[in-house]
């Protein structure tokens, strides 16, 4: 993530006859969305997406295994690295490897490499919420940055993403039910031309969009009665998605903040030595203040990449996140408006009964295993949100106070060479 | 630098101890005169028998010279002699309340009357180099406070001065409540000003420039430029040091939103949040201290114009020393040129002569004694010319070698305190983070 041009300094410094009531200025207007760049679209893509035709597994016995499976066994490993740039005649693109190391038996291999692009993650995303569309899927980093689009391929960019990614399928495979996910397999193991192949594969178009169409009906008709828990999940949701916001661009802010302040301090060194060159007993103090400005540069530069790098993508996902959440409960929602619109439809249709009862008793199980599979996932995700967002505030104030044990550790060197030049002034004088 | 430091520090740098003149019996007029006579006294700065300080500042109305209304601050100048504080501190000090533009004129004076001095400078009369938060308003009370200890570290120096502390004005300044302006006129300093086209002239014109005065001419302009830069530099990074800190305030007010929705994690954000919004507000107090460095370097800043002074009127002496003997050395010539009746150089009195026909005798001998008259006068001229300079020259250079200690040891300890400032924060900076660190461990 870049940070925005400096153009904007203008809205940093105002004019001086400013008082302290325009500290307002500070308090950022974080309703307004210039500063946030576009969210992932395969969140929308999704939203009315369709369900499989059919379930995989029977609601109960899939309730069941997610309880056994609540203690997380880790024995899925996967590294997503050494990004490459491919150019073909129509495009340019980047590759990245991604080895796994399992000992799961469903595997037949322990060890396997593949290189995957950005496209066959987003495919990944797409057919897991298709088969499991009550479940929290962690976003994927973002299609494209809009700001300085030429920056895709810089390097800070590049390994910003290639961390996301990694973090995305392990996050997977630590998942109860989404490891198990066929096509989640396919994408750790199958050579390119396989997973084009089963890329291809799926229902068809013309199935899709039925389904497609029956989901937004649903949406459209809303859901009747929804439970309380959900409705708070809501509203949590909501709040939730509305603070990560601010959050995110406070620390951007921060972030940008920081490096204003370090072009300023730059200049503050050289002028330093500058006036040095017109002295002679002030030398040795002014070249060594000199000295000490430009250490804590370097220091300041390592912790604003400190704080880019870690706090802030960070929660960047948890705002996509949000959107997520909401497509997940959305989803849920239609579901419980297909099955809503079915009993209706049988208080008010006389004919075909017995097929409608048991469409009835099918969407009810669906409902139900939905709701379940949600309210388990969703404390599922709030672990792992509580957890993220505590190591990235932690590792923002150690970031912080790293920070300032080394600027102190250069002033107090500088204290010290200067009682030093005393004591030697004092012995010259005797 | 605190007044009470200078104090201290000034108060040594005198040059032998003194026993204190105290003497209870003393009538008023006494004391007047005693004061009269020490301050003849050689060696003894005045700030060794005076305690000084400028304590308050207040607001006034009055009419100014074209009859409008006007605000403006006088500073209270409180003076209390060092015996009388063993006396016990019933002892009230005398004091008085001037304004700036009598300090003003008072400096003036002092610019006048020693001009062989580095005169200590005045606190700004405008507020300069304002970074964002920085009033630049001369009525903003924090300006007025930085103002009224600037006046007051001004009078510490003069008083500190081996020679500035013994003049009656000065000490008049610091006494006479009515008045003190009409003496101040009466002295007639304001004629013996030399005027600024004059020193202007004598730059460009000088034959023979002392080579010392010209480097330190160089390095006073230096010195000035290079100040200016660091204090505008300064202003624009301490402009950007308070956004940064100012920024971390909204992560308390999300914070605290944030944790009327978590369970678990509320009471860590809660005081997380308080973190931040100490963190933010520390930076008031931190630029406040920076600002003092910054008034530090003003006051050097300033100083590189009085020494650039010095260095003027010691041009524009050197300047009329080579016009007096330029011409003592062309009536010389004139001279010889009437007595031998040879023109050896060009001249129009020559040529009209020449056209005109030879003078009589008497007239060539009427000639010849005023010229005389006007050598023996020219002659006069540079010798005191000469005197005059050979003084200015040893005078100041006595002044130019104690301003240089006096500025190597003040700046040194400038950048010492800038060092320990910029300590002081980062310790308040490790203290916050780790605070915050803990509640973040909590979440």
């Amino acid at each position: 993530m870049e940070s925005e041009s400096s153009s904007s300094a203008a809205s940093v410094s105002g004019s001086p006859t400013q008082t302290e009531a325009d500290l307002s200025r500070h308090m950022l207007e974080l309703e307004e969305d210039d500063d946030l760049e576009v969210f992932s679209k395969d969140a929308t893509l999704t939203d009315a997406s369709s369900f499989s035709a059919s379930m995989p597994m029977s609601p109960a016995s899939m309730i069941n295994q997610y309880k056994l499976e609540e203690q997380d066994i880790k024995d899925v490993f996967i590294t997503v690295d050494c990004p490459e740039s491919h150019v073909t005649s129509i495009e340019t693109f980047v590759t990245y490897r991604v080895i796994t190391k399992t000992t799961r038996s469903e595997f037949d291999s322990s060890e396997y490499e593949v290189r995957r692009r950005y496209q066959d993650f987003l495919w990944l995303k797409g057919k897991l919420e298709e088969a499991h569309p009550t479940l929290i899927i962690n976003p994927l980093p973002e299609k494209f940055v809009m700001k300085g689009m030429m920056e895709r391929f810089n390097d800070g960019f590049i390994e910003t993403r290639r961390k996301a990614l990694q973090k995305f399928v392990n996050r997977i495979a630590d998942h109860p039910i989404l490891s198990f996910n066929e096509d989640f397999k396919v994408f750790l193991t199958a050579q390119a031309w396989e997973l084009a192949s089963r890329k291809k594969q799926g229902p068809g178009l013309l199935s899709r969009m039925g389904e497609t169409v029956r989901a937004v009906a649903a949406s459209v008709r809303g859901v009747q009665n929804r439970a309380e828990e959900f409705t708070a999940m809501n509203d949590y949701v909501e709040t939730f998605g509305q603070k990560m916001g601010m959050l995110d661009k406070i620390a951007q802010r921060i972030v940008k903040e920081q490096k204003e302040y370090l072009e300023g301090m730059k200049e503050c060194g050289p002028v330093y030595t500058l006036w040095s060159g017109s002295e002679d007993q002030l030398v040795e103090p002014l070249k060594a203040i000199a000295g000490c400005i430009d250490n804590c540069c370097k220091v300041t530069e390592e912790q604003v990449a400190g704080l880019s790098e870690n706090q802030v993508p960070i929660l960047h996902e948890y705002v996509l996140c949000a959107e997520t959440l909401k497509a997940v409960l959305r989803r849920r929602d239609n579901i419980q408006a297909e099955y809503e619109s079915k009993v209706d439809a049988l208080a008010n249709k006389k004919a075909d009964k017995e097929n409608l009862k048991e469409e009835i008793g099918r969407l009810e199980d669906k409902v139900e295993c939905a709701n379940n599979t949600l309210k388990v996932d969703w404390e599922r995700w709030k672990r792992n949100m509580q957890g993220d967002v505590k190591s990235a505030f932690v590792d923002m104030a150690d970031t912080n106070m790293n920070y300032y044990k080394k600027r102190l550790a250069i002033w107090e060197s500088f204290l010290t060479s200067q009682k030093t030049d005393v004591h030697l002034e004092k012995d010259t004088d005797s | 630098m605190r007044g009470s430091e200078i104090l201290e520090r000034m108060a040594d740098s005198g040059n032998e101890e003194v026993a204190v003149i105290g003497n209870t019996d003393l009538t008023a007029a006494d004391l007047h005169n005693n004061t009269n006579n020490t301050m003849t006294e050689e060696g003894v700065p005045l700030l060794k028998k005076m305690e000084i300080s400028v304590s308050e500042a207040e607001k006034r109305t009055g009419k100014n010279a074209v009859n409008m209304q006007e605000i403006y601050t006088v500073y209270l100048i409180e003076t209390r002699p060092v015996d009388a504080i063993t006396e016990g501190p019933s002892a009230a000090p005398d004091s008085l309340w001037r304004r700036y533009s009598e300090f003003e004129l008072l400096r003036n004076y002092l610019l006048v009357t020693f001009p062989y001095i580095v005169v200590p400078p005045l606190p700004e009369k405008r507020a300069e180099f304002v970074w964002h938060k920085l009033s630049a308003d001369n009525m903003d009370p924090d300006f007025v406070e930085r103002r009224r200890i600037g006046l007051e570290n001004f009078l510490l120096r003069v008083a500190s001065h081996s020679v500035l502390s013994k003049d009656k004005i000065f000490y008049l300044f610091l006494t006479q409540d009515d008045g003190w302006k009409d003496v101040v006129y009466d002295t007639g300093f304001q004629a013996k000003a030399d005027s600024r086209l004059k020193a202007l002239n004598a730059t460009f014109r000088v034959k023979n420039p002392d080579k010392r005065y010209t480097e330190l001419k160089h390095y006073s302009d230096e010195l000035q430029s290079v100040i200016s830069q660091l204090l505008r530099v300064r202003a624009k990074v301490a402009d950007r040091l308070y956004g940064v800190y100012k920024v971390h305030g909204n992560y308390g007010r999300v914070f605290s939103e944030w944790s009327a929705i978590e369970r678990e994690m509320g009471d860590g954000l809660q005081s997380a949040g308080h973190h931040m919004d100490a963190y933010a507000a520390s930076v008031d107090d931190i630029l406040e201290e920076e600002e003092h460095y910054a008034d530090q370097l003003k006051e050097y800043l300033y100083y590189a114009e009085a020494l650039r002074a010095v260095c003027r009127k010691h041009e524009l002496i050197q300047y009329e020393l080579e016009m007096a003997a330029q011409d003592l050395v062309s009536k010389k010539q004139q001279r010889e040129e009437l007595a031998t009746g040879t023109v050896r150089t060009f001249s129009l009195k020559g040529m009209t002569s020449k056209l005109f026909g030879q003078e009589t005798p008497e007239q060539r001998e009427a000639k010849l004694k005023v010229l005389e008259e006007q050598i023996v006068e020219g002659e006069e001229l540079v010798k005191t010319s000469n005197t005059e300079c050979d003084e200015y020259v040893r005078n100041a250079w006595i002044d130019i070698d104690r301003f240089k200690e006096q500025k190597n040891q003040d700046l040194k300890e400038a950048l010492i305190s800038y060092a320990v400032m910029q300590i002081s924060m980062c310790k308040k900076g490790i203290q916050v983070w780790t605070n915050a660190k803990e509640c973040f461990s909590k979440m």
